[in-house]
């Protein structure tokens, strides 16, 4: 038995290793994108060789935050609604030798965890966020997300969004992150490519991914497909290096897509070790008696 | 794809240095607050983390923390909220540190939905709680008892919880490491009550020997155990062992991958994590008897009011009045069998509390004689006149 199972294993793709069999296949509906994110990034760890034992996955509420967990074969956290960020600096702290993903969507890392976001930009730590960017509440069925654009109506706006969206990646830039980028599911190689640098970069790096939901947001805007949403992010996409030579009014409706940071700033954990190297080098010169309490 | 190799722990969890440090104060006495002595008792029990938020009046134990934890190499972060101070405790433990967070009435709130995450994952860890005055903002510097209840039920969902209440600056220290204990033995977080008062006051504490110490350390898989279920507390595993461990909040099986749909998988699990703590609640629970040989009288109490308590006890006595205190040092679970078996044999039961009468009520249902509530609030402790008068008829 365990032989055939084997012989049927090594017939499967060659990514299959990275994912957990019992789990499939996965809930995603048709046309969605977060499948093609896990490609993307079982195809990025694959390339870089990387053990999954060293991996360590963190994610929220969300489908996004199911790419990871449970599909990815890895240690895992599933964590409450908005906290995988503060949930992984914890472990990091405790495991700096790992590598920390936290895979989740625009709801959960800016509507419920923005101040999460902001301020892990903030410390620097070297923590990997891809960030699902659907522009919708797509689990609970379609409502109005910090990132639905003006006008769209959603089961929650049912006359249009009159709120303004936030500019996510370039909100995470501002905030002192070693690396940020933005690409689509429609790019997936650069993707993939963004991916490895953030894996193998010192320091917080965010990739925003923007992705489809044809079931939540897309059949209220008239896409009712994947490949429609796929179509519009090749129409509208811009890269950064040609993005900043436009105007305001020429990027609208566009996304940008490229690199939009990438800094050398010192990285958390690090600080946090060499602290703790100095503190215990100036303790094993003091006297007894020149102890007292802190 | 090399899965399963163990590779060196990224972090060295060096107990020789961790006691080597702390020798240094053993067996020696100092004046401190009981925030500071809860820091201590915690480095003690092997406490390497801390992740909090500054919160009066519980910021000294951050304030200790931060200053001692580089010296054991272990790590005090900062976080920007108490919710992501729970949560980055709850990740550090997960990948092998021994950790709590610090906080009082509002930042306890927040926390709230974690303790569940906490419960429902059996995460060890440890939240202290230094009582303010409230709802709200309240009375922000002074003491109050008024989190009993939200200790008890503040996360929704069925769960148990287990929660120690100190009276003194010396009980606070001994306390943390009993709290760290007891989060290893039953796999769950543990929260140390404390109140403003028991928090700010200062006495002298004796730091004892470290080999007088007991602790617990965690129970980790050996094989291929299943670590959500199987034993009643299964074993933990930790991230890193080659396990490919998925932790969730969501209802989970045995393996704990998640299930949300079949009603025997929740109710085996819920039931298991509230029969784990419930049905041991014999051997957590801890509490301290004054007089009651002979009572006709009871005073139940508990943190700072039970040392004013203990002043109304002695002078009812003095007067010749058979009258004897309980002191609840665990407050949850509740000592639901030595309050039934006390108060078959008392005329009434006298319950002074710094809240509109929380905890009397749970010693009502339990109680077979009068239960009266002295209550006060206003972040004031009770004088020892106040709950002398207050048990009226004796």
């Amino acid at each position: 038995m365990a032989d055939q199972k084997d012989k049927a294993d090594k017939r499967r793709h060659r990514l299959f290793k990275y994912l957990r069999k019992e789990v499939l296949p996965t809930a995603f509906c048709p046309g969605c994108g977060c499948g093609i994110v896990l490609n993307c990034y079982a195809h990025a760890v694959d390339e870089l060789q990387m053990d999954p034992n060293d991996l360590i996955s963190v994610t929220g509420i969300g489908c996004s935050s199911w790419i990871p967990s449970p599909y990815f074969m890895g240690d895992t956290l599933h964590t409450t609604h908005g906290r995988p960020i503060p949930f992984a600096t914890g472990a990091k702290v405790t495991r700096p030798d790992k590598t920390l993903v936290v895979i989740a969507g625009d709801g959960d890392l800016i509507g419920i965890g923005g101040n999460h976001l902001i301020h892990a930009a903030r410390r620097n730590i070297d923590i990997k966020v891809f960030m699902v960017n659907n522009l919708i509440y797509g689990m609970t069925g379609g409502q109005l997300a910090p990132t639905t654009p003006a006008g769209v109506p959603t089961s929650t706006s049912p006359y249009g969004n009159v709120e303004h969206p936030f500019e996510i990646a370039e909100l995470v830039a501002a905030a002192g992150a070693s690396y940020v980028a933005r690409w689509t599911t429609f790019h997936v190689f650069p993707l993939m490519e963004s991916m490895q640098k953030a894996l193998t970069r010192k320091g917080f790096a965010f990739i925003e991914i923007r992705s489809q939901c044809p079931i939540s947001y897309g059949r209220r805007i008239g896409k009712r497909t994947g490949t429609e949403a796929l179509q519009e992010y090749k129409e509208t996409a811009v890269r950064a290096q040609e993005a900043a030579e436009m105007t305001p009014e020429e990027l609208a409706g566009k996304i940008v897509v490229g690199r939009l940071a990438e800094r050398d700033k010192s990285e958390f954990t690090a600080n946090l070790r060499q602290l703790n190297d100095e503190i215990r080098k100036k303790d094993a010169g003091r006297r007894p008696e020149d102890w007292s309490i802190s | 794809m090399s899965t399963g190799k163990k590779k060196p722990r990224g972090k060295t969890r060096s107990s020789k240095l961790r006691t080597d440090y702390l020798s240094r104060f053993a067996g020696r006495s100092y004046f401190m607050q009981g925030d500071e002595s809860v820091a201590y008792g915690s480095l003690y029990a092997g406490c390497d983390f801390f992740a909090g938020y500054p919160i009066t009046p519980a910021t000294e134990v951050a304030e200790v923390m931060s200053a001692e934890l580089p010296h054991v190499d272990g790590y005090y972060i900062q976080m920007e909220d108490e919710i992501a101070s729970l949560s980055a405790v709850i990740g550090a433990v997960w990948a092998g540190s021994k950790a709590m967070t610090a906080t009082s009435g509002p930042g306890y709130s927040l926390m709230q939905e974690n303790i569940g995450y906490a419960v429902m994952t059996e995460t060890p860890c440890v939240i202290v709680n230094v009582q303010r005055s409230g709802p709200s903002t309240g009375q922000a510097t002074m003491p109050a008892q008024g989190d009993v209840m939200q200790a008890r039920w503040g996360t929704h969902g069925d769960h148990e919880m287990i929660a120690l209440a100190p009276n003194s600056v010396q009980e606070c220290f001994d306390l943390a490491i009993e709290a760290f204990n007891l989060a290893e033995e039953y796999r769950t977080p543990v929260i140390v009550l404390m109140d403003g008062e028991v928090g700010h006051m200062r006495e002298r504490i004796t730091m004892p020997p470290l080999k007088d110490v007991k602790i617990r350390e965690r129970k980790l898989v050996t094989g291929d155990e299943m670590i959500f279920g199987g034993d009643e507390i299964p074993p933990m595993a930790e991230f890193g062992l080659g396990r490919f461990i998925h932790v969730t909040g969501s209802t989970h099986k045995e393996t704990g991958i998640r299930d949300v749909q079949s009603q025997d998988v929740h109710e085996r699990l819920v039931t298991r994590l509230c029969r784990k703590i419930a049905d041991n609640r014999d051997r957590i629970a801890r509490y301290e008897e004054m007089n009651l040989e002979d009572a006709d009288y009871v005073l139940i109490s508990y943190g700072a009011t039970s040392r004013p308590a203990a002043g109304a006890l002695l002078r009812a006595r003095a007067e010749g009045k058979k009258i004897g205190m309980l002191r609840l040092i665990t407050i949850w679970p509740f000592p639901e069998g030595k309050v039934r078996e006390l108060t078959a044999r008392a005329k009434k039961v006298f319950v002074p509390e710094m809240n509109l009468g929380q905890l009397s009520r749970e010693i009502e249902r339990f109680s077979k004689c009068d239960v009266v509530s002295i209550p006060k609030i206003g972040g004031i402790t009770h004088t020892i006149d106040e709950i002398y008068n207050g048990m009226k008829g004796i």
